[in-house]
């Protein structure tokens, strides 16, 4: 019994925790991806740039904060700074939207022709980026760094293995729900919201009912420009900001709102943790989990890992390319194939 | 008229490099961008002809780099010895759980079709991880240091070139068959997977390539500079020509890649042009235009999508294993993305996408700034930091000389689509 408890207790250390917090940052990003897919009708591959510039005017907020000696205590400073980055960043797309890409909207261009565009505009983030805070790791999590760290949690179950929840995991989960239920709380039952959803569906039908599109896609960019900043944050407090990862965060963003369905909020929030869930679990070492189930005798002798975790690209990949053969509207029927 | 004006000034450029900086550095961006002008030709087969969104430029690139490993390294005996069955048997099983995993897929029906299928699949990945690592482990013990892995077949260097096209072309197929027929986005998506896991695949598996240990001193076409200066005709000569040995030997060596790699470059551009101009070229571009009505006609679009997707990516594939084997070094963490895949995709915008003459001339411009832009900067930093007292200010903008180049082509590729959607070069 102590075996199984114990097992259950590596499992959920190393792939549930983790993965779950993975997931939510993951379904943040993905839900930015979906929703400029649902209402813009491209691929935004500036994505993972946007969210890097969010987190990056995060990260500055809060070293000015700390310097002013401003605190939350046990919380991360970097939740006080949140807004600023927010702002910011919405400044930033809305910048972007005015200069570059309303030009090719009024032109009806191909959706084609705005993802090269955004391939411009991500150049230009990225360098915006490196100029300002430059390429290396950055961490900004400060507060208490466990909830539970392992120690405690032994002495007080009296198990062998131990259970440690970092503080930004579960300040990524509560936080990344927060915003998920605002934001279907903003699309279910605003107008704005609804103007978007409508606008979403049927884009000429929304235009003849009176529906303002430049107001439904500034919102559209405030909205996504919340998201990603909140979605890098957490990811940074989690992990650690670095620019190059933020741009390569793009695949699985890509690959949750595709596995979801393109343009279904609720399939990039499904995609998201799919993704993440797979990303850790193959590429975790199964031994010690393992070796509490099993009878010593089959007690495996290698690390009994998937794959490295070098190819956690490769899951994302296969998984999308399942969805691709298979399904390719994703779990929640998205826009188009 | 236009054209001959442009290339004129891309020529000029380079000549003013060597005029200011020396005949080295303008040969190191004459090559640099023959190799570029071939990637931009690669891309823009797949974009301007056939209007195909492949972002994943980088791995093909890596894939043409991987076989001037395979091919002209030498081989490693003892390695072969200690692993190599193992690790063949291992991939062949690997291929066998996806053939028959397929092929269960296919035949089966009903409700056990899923398990049986889930099954081989696993029952094949523990099989294969079995032989297959305790292979690959046995390789990499073989004196880690200097080898640690298969080596190559030891065939002439030259060799590796269509061998990289074949490379590229094969990972190609299983992409295109998987992601084209879908929506565009897809492709694009799929394609900027598969160059990640490439890049993966080559650093981590250190029997295949050594992996970030990098495969340095691989075989070359062309003479060592050191051979030249130990030649006394050679020394000679230059002397004729008023030049230091060293200089000259880097010299010549240079001058000779950048004839090979030009004749590859005025090989791919005739053989490009004539399919542009056939009526394989007008059908592709018909397709391009008007899809529903190329269906409508006949034509079956997602092969004839294939085919040219299979075409641009080997052509890639080929200006990889030129450019690794003028490096003499295959370093897998060179690929970065935004340097191997969308830089390129600057050079076909901003040159002219669906005008070869349009990519090479990007591929020659964008390189050239790509170079360039950084002497430029660091100028200006450097001026405006001279401006400023000591401190942690100054200090960050001389820093950040470095950053200036990608948003500089960012603006390039936004002010081109914004102002010339053509590019310098329109499409005819």
């Amino acid at each position: 019994m102590t075996d199984i408890l114990n097992a259950l207790i590596v499992l959920a250390n190393f792939v549930l925790i983790p993965a779950t917090a993975y997931g939510a940052q993951l379904a943040l990003g993905a839900l930015g991806v979906t929703l400029i897919y649902g209402i813009l009708r491209f691929s935004n591959f500036a994505h993972g740039d946007t969210m890097a510039f969010g987190t990056m005017c995060v990260i500055l907020g809060t070293w000015g904060l700390q310097s002013l000696g401003v605190g939350l205590g046990p919380l991360p400073t970097a939740l006080l700074a949140l807004p600023v980055g927010i702002a910011a960043c919405a400044a930033l797309v809305l910048g972007t939207d005015r200069a570059v890409y309303r030009f090719y909207r009024r032109q009806k261009a191909a959706p084609v022709i705005l993802v090269i565009v955004s391939m411009g505009v991500m150049f230009i983030t990225n360098g915006i980026v490196r100029f300002v805070i430059g390429v290396d790791d950055q961490t900004f999590a400060d507060g208490e760094r466990f909830l539970i760290s392992a120690r405690e949690f032994r002495t007080m179950t009296g198990l062998d293995e131990g259970l440690a929840i970092r503080t930004t995991q579960v300040i990524t989960i509560v936080v990344a729900f927060a915003v998920v239920a605002a934001l279907f709380w903003f699309l279910e039952r605003t107008r704005t919201g609804k103007s978007m959803r409508a606008f979403s569906d049927n884009e000429d039908l929304a235009l003849l009912s009176g529906i303002d599109p430049e107001r439904v896609v500034a919102v559209t960019w405030i909205v996504v420009a919340a998201l990603a900043t909140v979605a890098g944050t957490l990811y940074g407090l989690d992990k650690s900001f670095k620019p190059f990862t933020y741009f390569q965060l793009l695949l699985p963003f890509f690959a949750a709102a595709i596995v979801g369905g393109l343009g279904s909020p609720i399939g990039a929030i499904a995609g998201g943790f799919v993704i993440a869930f797979a990303e850790v679990a193959i590429t975790y070492p199964l031994r010690k989990v393992l070796g509490y189930l099993l009878p010593e005798s089959l007690e495996p002798g290698g690390l009994v890992q998937l794959l490295s975790t070098d190819y956690k690209f490769a899951v994302s990949f296969v998984i999308l390319i399942l969805v691709l053969l298979v399904r390719p509207t994703g779990l929640f029927a998205g826009k188009s194939v | 008229m236009r054209a001959t004006l442009l290339f004129g000034l891309v020529a000029a450029l380079i000549a003013g490099t060597w005029a200011t900086e020396g005949a080295s550095s303008a040969l190191t961006i004459l090559n640099y961008g023959i190799i570029s002008a071939i990637m931009a030709l690669g891309v823009n087969l797949q974009w301007g002809f056939a209007g195909l969104f492949n972002v994943g430029v980088m791995g093909f690139t890596a894939l043409g780099g991987l076989a001037v490993v395979l091919i002209s390294a030498a081989p490693d005996r003892e390695a072969w010895a200690a692993g190599g069955g193992g690790v063949l048997l291992g991939l062949l099983l690997g291929a066998a759980t996806i053939v028959a995993a397929i092929t269960a897929g296919a035949r089966l029906r009903g409700r056990a079709r899923v398990w049986i299928v889930a099954a081989i699949l696993l029952g094949g990945f523990v099989l294969y991880r079995a032989i297959f690592d305790a292979g690959a482990a046995a390789i990499e013990a073989v004196n880690p240091a200097t080898s640690g892995y298969l080596g190559g077949l030891g065939l002439p260097v030259l060799l590796a070139w269509p061998a990289g096209g074949l490379l590229a072309a094969g990972v190609a197929w299983i992409v295109g068959k998987t992601a084209l027929g879908l929506r565009s986005d897809y492709l694009a998506i799929a394609t900027l997977g598969i160059a990640e896991i490439v890049i993966a695949v080559m650093k981590n598996e250190d029997w295949l390539a050594r992996g970030v240990k990098n495969v340095a001193g691989l075989p070359r076409p062309l003479p060592r500079e050191v051979d030249l200066q130990a030649d006394p005709l050679f020394v000679a000569r230059a002397e004729e020509f008023g030049l230091q040995a060293v200089e000259a030997s880097s010299l010549v060596v240079k001058l000779g890649y950048a004839g090979l790699c030009g004749a590859v470059l005025i090989a791919l551009l005739v053989a490009a042009q004539l399919a542009l101009r056939s009526p394989w070229g007008r059908m592709m571009r018909m397709i391009r235009d008007n899809e529903v009505s190329a269906r409508a006609m006949g034509k079956d679009v997602t092969r004839q999508h294939l085919q040219v997707f299979i075409l641009g990516s080997a052509i890639c594939g080929i200006a990889g294993a030129m450019m690794v084997t003028m490096d003499g070094l295959l370093n897998p963490s060179g690929y970065q993305p935004l340097r191997f895949t969308f830089l390129i995709w600057v050079m076909v915008i901003v040159g002219g996408s669906g005008n070869n003459f349009g990519a090479v001339l990007g591929g020659f411009l964008i390189w050239f700034l790509w170079v360039q832009v950084d002497p430029w900067s660091a100028t200006l930093t450097e001026w405006i930091g001279a401006g400023l007292p000591e401190g942690a200010l100054r200090e960050r903008i001389e820093e950040s000389a470095a950053f200036f180049k990608l948003p500089v082509m960012g603006a390039l590729m936004l002010l081109t689509l914004r102002f010339a959607p053509r590019g310098l070069i329109p499409e005819r």
